[in-house]
């Protein structure tokens, strides 16, 4: 179905407000080198992007987002701080429902400054909120920092620690090390085995008797990981009240303030949150001044986890009470990201993006 | 109007649907020269036989051109986005086994699960700077398979034949592939992860939810079904 004229009236009105609230408009490609996109995504953007083939710049994809060109453009010659708006067509491959929509319209909003982030965060939602006042949306905030910190402050190694962390965006596999690390799960057989025979042989013998060596990864580093996993053997089990503060940090839901003191009571003992509970505070605190009335702002300490891997702070989302629908809009924190475009450079950045055809629809079905 | 059905055009598995339809009554031969591809069916009245490339069959159903197919489950899967919706399954055939499986090289003495794949992948990019790759044709399946097993940091290669040898080659550190009896895995020393396993595949007969199904093809449907021993489909 092609983009009604009542979705592009709602994305111009909504970028005309970004612009006079001094945020500059920027145009991205429609086409986007593939590798970039797969470096950050890895494989399952394929699932969700449409690739093509260039004969001479090789794969590309219709952009799936905005963020991706937006952050490489400020990374490559932004001023600081910055503000960015755009508007444009996304294009989302869809597997399974035919009836989802392959291609809509974003508008969005970036912020990258050093100063305040909790400040940014606010304003970024603040006028979210503002723009989609009207429609009586459930809002939703959470914090992937919380997890991150809670996951620092395990006492166990830094390599559990890298593994847990590699996985807060995957909740199953992230659920699966928690729990074979904690004990609560128990180490699988041939693992077992494995170490037996690493215990009284070399590593080097096991790839002796196993054969042929074929393939790039070398025998130095399956060396390398046998020696990690005798390591990992020994490590002590996280205690299991340090995995069941974690996970009633993943569970913690409610109305924003009563949020807070759950998690204050869990950070008694999980002290390496505090700093994100205190940054969650200052974020409260910045966001009634912007007008919102926190006391009803919804908080889930898992919201974000399964969205796409880049947001590492503050998330939120705007959803339609209506079963089915993807949210309306939805942002979030993501400093890592620039990391990783920015070759050695970084900025703290916060943003999100307004569906102008949902809210088109929304509207519509109100009158 | 006569019902269509799809049989691969040549081969084992050619042969083995003229078996499996030929215990059951019916009939169907290639017609005239080896290399024509056209046939006919006896035993039952106003069955048409279509000779298609395996590969093409699923295509051939989601688009309603032929009523019935026999294919793979594994090209079912791979090819139709929401199978399900496009075609309905109407009888396993017991041929044609083979199993979708992740392989690694033997010599990985530290992988055997998914969760030690997941390990090494990370391992493998920090080392090497670019994702471990997973050479596959079935590229929808093993993404799928993959991602529900929360494992990240890989990359698929495209592999449309002698996927096995891509490690040795090195083009890829893993293989995604079909495997029936593991021997060509053994001789390419490669090991099956002990979780590895996407999907089980076998010959298929397959109804085409979106052909053009009037009262004549239904009835059709249901006689040939009653003839092979086999439930008629819900359309």
């Amino acid at each position: 179905m092609p983009i009604s004229p009542a979705a592009r009236r709602e994305a111009a009105r909504l970028k005309a407000a970004f612009e006079a609230a001094g945020a500059l408009p920027v145009e991205a490609d429609t086409l986007l080198p593939a590798d970039t996109l797969l470096d950050l995504y890895g494989e399952d953007i394929r699932g969700r992007a449409y690739v093509t083939q260039d004969p001479l710049l090789g794969e590309m994809m219709l952009r799936p987002d905005f963020t991706v060109p937006v952050v490489q453009m400020h990374m490559a010659h932004g001023a600081e701080p910055a503000r960015y708006c755009y508007s444009g067509e996304v294009f989302r491959r869809q597997d399974r429902d035919e009836g989802r929509a392959r291609e809509y319209l974003q508008t969005g909003y970036e912020v990258f400054a050093r100063e305040n982030p909790a400040e940014s965060d606010a304003e970024v939602f603040a006028m979210f909120s503002q723009l989609l006042v009207p429609l009586k949306l459930r809002a939703v905030i959470g914090d992937i920092g919380l997890l991150l910190a809670a996951v620092n402050g395990l006492s166990t190694s830094e390599t559990r620690k890298a593994a847990l962390r590699r996985h807060v965006w995957r909740p199953k596999r992230f659920r699966a090390l928690l729990d074979r690390f904690s004990g609560a799960a128990p180490v699988a057989p041939a693992r077992v085995k494995l170490l037996e025979k690493l215990a009284t042989g070399s590593a080097a013998d096991l790839m002796a008797d196993a054969g042929t060596f074929i393939g790039q990864r070398s025998p130095a580093e399956v060396e390398a990981r046998a020696v990690a996993l005798l390591e990992d053997a020994g490590t002590r089990h996280i205690p299991t009240r340090e995995a069941d503060l974690l996970d009633d940090l993943l569970r913690v839901e409610g109305a924003a303030p009563e949020a807070l003191k759950r998690l204050e009571d869990i950070g008694t003992e999980l002290s390496s949150i505090r700093p994100a509970i205190a940054l969650m505070e200052a974020r409260l605190e910045a966001l009634s001044e912007h007008g919102i009335n926190v006391d009803r702002l919804g908080f889930e300490a898992s919201h974000g986890r399964t969205t796409m891997e880049y947001y590492d702070g503050f998330v939120f989302s705007f959803m339609a009470d209506q079963e089915g629908l993807p949210p309306v809009a939805n942002g979030g924190r993501y400093d890592a990201l620039t990391r990783v475009l920015g070759q050695g450079r970084e900025i703290p950045a916060v943003g999100g993006i307004i569906r102008p055809g949902l809210l088109a629809q929304l509207k519509e079905a109100r009158v | 109007m006569s019902l269509r059905i799809g049989v691969p055009s040549k081969g084992r598995l050619m042969e083995k649907t003229f078996e499996w339809f030929g215990a059951r009554g019916v009939t169907m031969a290639r017609s005239g020269d080896d290399r024509e591809y056209s046939g006919h069916v006896s035993g039952i009245g106003g069955v048409h036989l279509v000779l298609l490339s395996a590969g093409e069959i699923p295509r051939e159903l989601s688009a309603g051109r032929i009523h019935l197919g026999v294919t793979g489950t594994d090209l079912i899967r791979e090819k139709l986005g929401g199978w399900e919706t496009r075609v309905a399954e109407v009888a396993p055939l017991g041929f044609g086994f083979a199993d979708l499986i992740i392989a690694v090289p033997n010599a990985w003495i530290d992988v055997d699960t998914l969760d030690d794949l997941d390990a090494v992948a990370a391992q493998f990019r920090a080392a090497h700077g670019h994702r471990l790759r997973i050479a596959t044709k079935y590229h929808r399946l093993v993404r799928e398979f993959l991602q529900s097993a929360g494992v990240a940091e890989y990359r698929l290669v495209d592999s449309q034949g002698a996927t096995e040898g891509t490690i040795r080659n090195m083009t890829a550190e893993a293989v995604a592939d079909i495997t029936s009896s593991g021997d060509t895995l053994r001789a390419n020393h490669l090991k099956i992860l002990s979780d590895g396993l996407v999907l089980k595949s076998q010959a298929e007969l397959f109804a085409a939810r979106r052909a053009n199904w009037d009262a004549i093809t239904l009835a059709r449907l249901s006689e040939l079904c009653a003839k092979l021993g086999v439930e008629a489909p819900a359309l």
